[in-house]
């Protein structure tokens, strides 16, 4: 979905957990996940450090749309 | 002829320690087969037995990749055997990664013969296909007795070292190997002979495929981040409660579009997970764990970012078809550009 995504133009970046997954199909923006059933969450954190915590994630995520890349790239 | 002797590694719902409340088990090891360990057993009769087996949950496989497959690597140090054997573990992604990860794992470690079973479309098929047999299995266990019968099969030949032919005839997932053969032709004859047919529009095959690269450029990055409308995408299966446009929690056939305009955090109760292939427990409690609403509504107020896109989009990536998934991804992908959307998070369970 994530490529297809690209693939109009559109730059898209994947949170995901297992990595090599993510590359083998080939996304371009890659984001390492937190965990499985909780790619951008942790439910052992208090309510507002999980929510910092994410907010933190969505700024990497955010820089990794804003950069030119030439090939797949892991953004952490 | 003595005993082959078997390590049979399955996941934590084949291995009945329970389901996705037991997917974060650590691998252990038991000195005897289970579940399909037994019918393996059964058609090795007399020739093999599983001398032991290895549980893990896919969950903590999946997560700790590296620390998963090290500690299985301990568990069977100076244990003896012969052949190991993973799964099969038809289209279930997590498991996948397992049987292929902890196959080649043990091939390298031991020089041990290794093979593992699952379906072509599973991502561990992908990753691991170059060092160990990967054989084809079908996509749900409704075809266990079938590929449990290929593995058995296929790992006394290896154990024996007997020759393994190409991989269309033995039905194992392609490693990239170039082997040579002698043909009663040459090559000219049989390139003319391709050429022909094809000239007269007849089936030929060739020798040498060539390789797909299905990859796809990166789209310019965002200039003025601060003004874009970015959008949330998941396969993750976060829908509305009541699940509205009813999407499957496994092999989904649909993908689901719903407003958030008014909606600053997905709340427990008001929205749910569908997803069948993970422990729901987290999401349900909170499904910005899976899907960041609340800390990016957050950025859109701190002026970080232009607008949240008004429309979520979900589907449920659980053993759900590539051709569907790349079919969701053009139709979204679509909707975003004639909604002038400028960047796009996805997120993957």
């Amino acid at each position: 979905m994530v490529k297809a995504i690209e693939a109009q133009g559109i730059p898209a970046v994947h949170i995901c957990t297992i990595v090599p997954i993510s590359q083998t199909v080939g996304a371009n923006r890659i984001l390492p996940g937190v965990a499985i059933p909780y790619p951008t969450g942790n439910p052992y954190l208090t309510r507002n450090e999980e929510v910092a915590m994410r907010k933190k994630m969505l700024l990497t995520a955010l820089k990794a749309l804003s950069e030119n890349i030439d090939s797949q790239t892991i953004f952490d | 002829m003595n005993k082959i002797k078997y390590v049979h590694y399955l996941n934590q719902f084949y291995g009945q320690i329970g389901g996705e409340d037991k997917a974060d088990q650590t691998p252990f090891i038991v000195p005897n087969s289970v579940g399909p360990g037994k019918e393996i057993e059964k058609l090795l009769g007399d020739e093999g037995e599983i001398v032991a087996t290895i549980i893990c949950g896919d969950t903590y496989y999946g997560d700790n990749l590296q620390e998963a497959t090290d500690t299985i690597i301990g568990l069977l140090k100076g244990l003896d055997f012969d052949c190991f054997i993973a799964g099969p573990a038809f289209n279930a992604g997590r498991y996948g990664m397992a049987c292929g990860s902890i196959s080649e794992a043990v091939y390298k470690n031991f020089n041990k013969p290794a093979v593992t079973s699952m379906y072509h479309e599973n991502p561990g098929s992908e990753i691991f296909n170059k060092e160990i047999y990967i054989l084809k299995s079908g996509k749900s266990a409704v075809s266990m007795r079938k590929d449990i019968d290929k593995l058995v099969n296929f790992s006394k030949r290896l154990v024996r070292d007997e020759y393994i032919g190409f991989p269309d005839e033995e039905e194992y997932i392609p490693q990239g190997r170039r082997i040579n053969v002698q043909m009663e032709k040459t090559g000219a004859v049989r390139a003319v002979d391709m050429l022909i047919k094809k000239i007269k529009g007849m089936d030929f095959e060739t020798e040498l495929p060539m390789p797909v690269f299905d990859r796809v450029r990166p789209a310019k990055g965002l200039e003025t981040i601060s003004k874009c409308t970015i959008a949330l995408v998941t396969s993750g299966g976060i829908v509305p409660q009541g699940n509205p446009d009813k999407i499957e929690s496994a092999n989904a056939s649909k993908f689901g579009k719903y407003n958030i305009d008014n909606v600053n955090d997905f709340i427990e109760n008001e929205y749910i997970t569908v997803h069948g292939g993970y422990d729901p427990v987290y999401a349900l409690k909170d499904p910005d764990r899976v899907l960041p609403l609340d800390a990016l509504k957050q950025l859109e107020l701190d002026g970080f970012i232009g607008k949240v896109f008004k429309y979520f989009y979900s589907t449920v990536g659980n053993t759900t078809a590539v051709s569907s998934a790349k079919r969701f991804g053009e139709e979204i992908g679509q909707d975003l550009r004639n909604n002038n959307v400028d960047g796009v998070i996805l997120t993957s369970t």
